[in-house]
This record gives structure tokens, sequence and C-alpha cells, in this order.
């Protein structure tokens, strides 16, 4: 096949049959493929074969403690937002074996890991998942100490980006900065027409795999719908976070009545803190047979939402509600600029649809910071 | 939570008002059962032998909650047997579906269900073990799940903190991947106030959370109510979300007296 003149953008036109080549491609060279699918009333990210896996047709409704599922008029395939996982799931396991040990004859033995970690294909990021795959890239890569299990799923990575070309009223990326449209991290970045794909590849690997697939130059007037349709949903957000001076002025709410009143709300459930795609934190649980011949150690998702989180020797630091939720908020939006020099919310809205009392963080600090 | 534990350290199993089904438990951990009786010596347990061994023991486990006089005496002298006492269930550790009666007229119950009322002697109210006695240690649920026990025993054995944890049921529904039926679906579920155990099972299989585990560490039944009644469920569908196994918890007691004056 001859190569098509490429436009100055390097922009490609896909089909739907084309996109579906892509995935076969990404298998063909080995990777596990997750994408966006229907599943328990939602759009959950699991493994995909081809298109027909994809939620065409289907879209969301999302506010405070809300989330159904609705249909669309037409059939996109990503003509949602985001649904209540998010890709920290594959990259930062909920629950992992880290090592098991046998004692066998008054021998101890610590046994090897589990197999490989598995090479997985991220199709339909968005934006604010690639904002918030920095994040914990930078939490769990950027420092004296990796975590391993971590990076050995992040290197082998590769990433097809899908713009958002509607916003859901709990989306504040612009806010924080992080999107609707890519401004990085991905391999391919796609933005969904009616018709098909204007895709460019945005790394050499990603060029490769578009190289190996059906397509043509995208037309200017493509193009140009493409932006369109991208700056539609950056039109369309509603919600806001005033991030200006926000460390500082955090800071000094830390004693404001509004915490009580949060604290009343919040049922502790840590829902927030499990949807949320930048929260990292995990337990370790050390577990042994009852014959006392196998030990296994486990980690697993944990939350400051917790009891036992911030327990230390004489008891937990954290007793109440409010102390947990003071340290969730002041964590994401100030002593994470702190730490690692960047925000710990991209603006997903993940914690205020999936909060069953709705709590919306950028409500809150609007009453944290309000003078009193 | 234990020192000083014997290699073999003597385990009893007693009852008091229930079903019966937590005590199974132990017998249904079928895969681990050989290893448990190898590992403790099942001193009493008379719903799985007839060699009933006297006292005392290194581990109790009590099921069931205290319904008649007969039993707030006997749990006494059980205490006193138990070098560390657990209870298990929702009954021990909460009183049951049978603490239903602490809000009506016991008497009116044994009048209308006993030809010879004058037979039956009862208290008024089903109460939980740690009511009566000091507890060492408990595990939630209607029934509990054999894996914690098995998990209990285990740590027990080892010398070990055990792995139970007393947060929400969420946890367990997001670690697993389970979408809110709350949030999608506007199930009434009281995962968001219920102690985690269960692996989330009902949630899993598309129901929302019956409550089985009991209230949660520093759980907000008020904030749920809230969101419920703020969902379209009466109030008194409320109080019978928080009246069933675990209704005399304090915290659900509270959810279901403040549904039934609203």
């Amino acid at each position: 096949m001859t190569e098509p003149a490429a436009q100055p953008s390097g922009a490609v036109w896909l089909t739907r049959e084309g996109l579906n080549q892509l995935l076969g491609a990404l298998r063909a060279q080995g990777y596990e493929v997750i994408g966006p699918r229907l599943g328990e009333g939602a759009i959950i990210y699991d493994r995909i074969q081809t298109i027909e896996d994809l939620p065409a047709g289907w879209t969301e409704e999302q506010e405070a403690g809300r989330y159904r599922l609705r249909r669309r008029q037409d059939d996109a395939l990503f003509g949602y937002n985001l649904g209540p996982q998010s890709w920290k799931k594959f990259l930062h396991p909920p629950v992992l074996r880290l090592f098991s040990a046998e004692k066998n004859n008054g021998e101890f033995r610590i046994l090897p890991p589990d197999g490989e970690s598995p090479r997985y294909a991220f199709v339909g990021v968005r934006a604010c998942e690639l904002a918030a795959i920095a994040v914990q890239d930078r939490v769990l890569l950027g420092d004296q100490f990796v975590e391993p299990n971590y990076e050995a799923r992040r290197k082998e990575l590769f990433i097809v980006a899908v713009q958002c070309t509607r916003a859901a009223p709990t989306c504040f990326c612009s806010s924080m900065g992080t999107g609707p449209q890519v401004q990085g991290g991905a391999d391919l970045v796609l933005t969904e027409l009616s018709e098909g794909f204007v895709a460019r590849a945005a790394s050499a690997r990603g060029a490769e795999v578009l190289a190996a697939i059906e397509r043509r130059p995208a037309s200017a007037e493509e193009c140009r719908q493409a932006e369109e349709a991208v700056a539609a949903a950056a039109a369309q957000i509603v919600r806001r976070l005033d991030t200006r001076d926000l460390v500082r002025r955090l800071y000094e709410a830390c004693e404001s009545p509004h915490w009580d009143d949060v604290a009343r709300r919040c049922l502790a459930c840590t829902n927030c803190t499990m949807v949320c795609p930048t929260c990292f934190c995990t337990t370790v649980e050390d577990t042994s047979t009852v014959t006392g011949d196998r030990a296994e150690r486990w980690r697993k998702w944990d939350s400051c939402f917790t009891e036992s989180f911030s327990y230390i020797h004489g008891g937990s630091v954290r007793t109440s509600v409010r102390s947990r939720y003071r340290q969730w908020l002041t964590h994401k939006l100030a002593s994470w600029v702190d730490q690692f020099d960047m925000f710990g919310c991209v603006g997903c809205g993940r914690c205020i649809t999936w909060c069953p009392a709705g709590i919306d963080l950028t409500e809150e600090v609007k009453k944290l910071l309000a003078p009193v | 939570m234990l020192r000083g534990l014997p290699r073999k350290p003597r385990i009893a199993v007693f009852k008091f008002a229930s079903c019966d089904g937590c005590q199974l438990s132990l017998l249904d951990a079928e895969d681990e059962l050989l290893a448990v009786a190898d590992a403790v010596e099942i001193a009493y347990f008379p719903e799985a032998s007839r060699r009933m061994l006297k006292g005392p023991y290194d581990i109790g486990l009590v099921e069931g909650s205290i319904t008649t006089h007969h039993d707030a005496e006997r749990i006494q002298q059980v205490r006193r047997q138990c070098r560390t006492l657990i209870t298990i269930g929702a009954c021990a550790t909460a009183g049951g579906i049978q603490a239903l009666r602490n809000w009506k007229d016991a008497n009116e119950f044994v009048r209308h269900v006993y030809a010879r009322p004058d037979f039956i002697q009862t208290l008024k109210m089903s109460t939980p073990i740690a009511e009566h006695v000091p507890v060492d240690g408990e595990l939630r649920g209607c029934p509990i799940n054999k894996n914690q026990l098995v998990e209990l025993v285990s740590a027990l054995v080892a010398g070990r903190k055990p792995n139970i944890p007393t947060h929400s049921v969420c946890m367990e529904c997001k670690r697993q991947g389970t979408v809110c039926l709350l949030v999608a679906r506007g199930v009434a579920c009281l995962g968001p106030v219920t102690q985690a155990g269960c692996g989330a099972l009902c949630p899993r299989y598309g129901r929302g959370c019956y409550g089985c585990f009991g209230p949660m560490e520093a759980a907000n039944p008020a904030s749920l109510s809230e969101i419920f009644r703020a969902q379209g469920r009466p109030n008194d569908a409320i109080v019978r979300d928080f009246r069933n196994f675990n209704a005399w918890a304090w915290q659900f007691r509270q959810a279901s007296e403040e549904a039934e004056r609203a």
C-alpha cells in the first residue's frame, strides 16, 4: 500500500472498520486490549475484542450522587464521558499478592512472584484520565523509590486516547487544566465524528500501529469538525473550581466550621477515594494458613476515610470523619502540591457522581473559602 | 491478641438464642476443616460431636443472644471458662433478628404463640453477649463468613492479629469492580453504613446490601436515611431497612427510631 499524502497536522481518517483493525493490530502485538463496555448498569472498563464490544449508542447522565445509563440518538462508540471505574484498577490493582512463602520440613522459602505483568493497551482514555495517569506516574515512579508492580504495567502500556465531544455536569477538567483536549501522554489520539475518527499518532509506537491499518489523510474539514467537537465539550462544562492561590487558602480554612457540615453528610464509605483515578493508598495484609505452613502478603486499596488508615501506636490519629474528609480534600488540592508539585485532582468528577451522599468537592471548596 | 497460647489450643463452641447457622459455618469450612481440627483441640462443640470435654478453654466461640434468665446466668459461667471469648454472628454481637421483640411486648408474643404460656420464661429483651460479659473479639454477620472464621482461628493459632476489617461494604464492592447500585440504579443499599466481611455478596448479584454485618466503624446511618428519603423511599421502608438482623445495634436502632418518628 502506498503511503497516503499526510495532512500538515499528520491527522488521518479512520473508519469504524479502521478502528476495528486497530484493536486487532494491538491484540496481534500481544496487548490485552481494555476499553469501555456495558456492564452492571454502567459503562465500565474491561477486556474488549472488537468494536462490537464498545457501548455503541449509549451515554450516561451524571450528577452529584447519581448515574444513569441512557440511549443516545446516534450510535456513537465513545458518546459517554466517564464511568465508575478508572484505569488505575489495571495499573495499580485493587488487590495484589506481593509474595507468598512456604514452610517445608522446617525450612522457610519465599516463593517467586506470580507470573509476568500483563501488557495492556487502553482504548478510550480521556484527557483527564491521561492527566490522572501522569499523577500516578509522579507518585509511584517519580521519586527515589519506584513501585515495581506499577512500573511493570506502565512501561508496556499503549494508550489510545479518545477526546471528549461532550461534557457531563460533573466534569471540571478545564478548571484543573487537564482537558477536554488531550495534551499528551497518549500513543494515539482519536476524535469521534459521526462516520469515523480523526486520528493522529502521538508517539513512535502510535505511528507504527497506525501505519499498519487502513486509513487516509483526514481532510481539513474533518480536522475542523474534530476541533469544534472538542470545543463544544469544553463549552458544556459547568462546574468550576477556582485554583488561584488555592493551597494557601485551603490551609487557612483548616478550622472552618464547614468541615462539620460535610462530616454530617459524609458516610466515610470510602467511595470517593476508590473511584478517584489518582488516589493511590494501599494497605498490606499478612495472612497465614491454619496449619502455619503457608503465608502470604497481600496489598489492597486503602482509604484515608477508614479508622485503621491513620492507626499508629496507641490509636488512630484521625478519629473523626471531619478530620478524614479534611485530610482527603486538603491532600488533593493543597498538600499534594507541596509533595508532588501538582494537584492530586484532575477534575474528572467521579468523587461527585459516585458519592452516595452527593458531596461535591467543588461546592465544598467554595463554602470553605467563602468569607465568614 | 493472644499471647502464650498452647501449641494446640482448646476450643469450645457455645450456643445461646440463635439458629445455629453461624456455628455451622465452622463445619461448612470443608476445605479447611481437617486442618482446623488438627490445629486446635475441639473440646466442646455439641453441634459437631458428642465428646464434650470440661473447661477451661483457650478459645470460646459464642453464638446467639441472651433472651432468658437461664442464659443470662450461663453466659457468666461460659465467660469464666474461656480465656478468650469471641462472639460470632449478628445474634451474639447485636441481639439478632429476635431483638425485634425489644420494641414490642414479649409477653404478648408468648400468649399468642404458645398453648401453655405459663411454661415459658423469657426476658423482655434480646441482648448481645457484650451487654453481659466482656468480649475479646467479634465476628459479624448473619451468618458469619466462613473465611473470616478460618482467618480468626488461623490468626489465634499463629498469635497474630486477624484481618477482620471494620470499614464499609463499599470498599469490597470497589475492590472487586462491582458498580454502585445506590448511585447507578437507585437501589436502597445499606453498604455505605455496613461493615465489610461478606465480600459484598448481595451487591455482586445486583441486590442492595441488607446490613447483615451490622454497622461499620463510624457509621452514619442518618445520612443514608436522608439519601433514601431523597430517592423517594418511604419512612416505614427505611425503618425496616435498619430493623432486621442487627436492629438492636445502637447505630441502626437510632436510625430506625429516627425514621419512625419522621
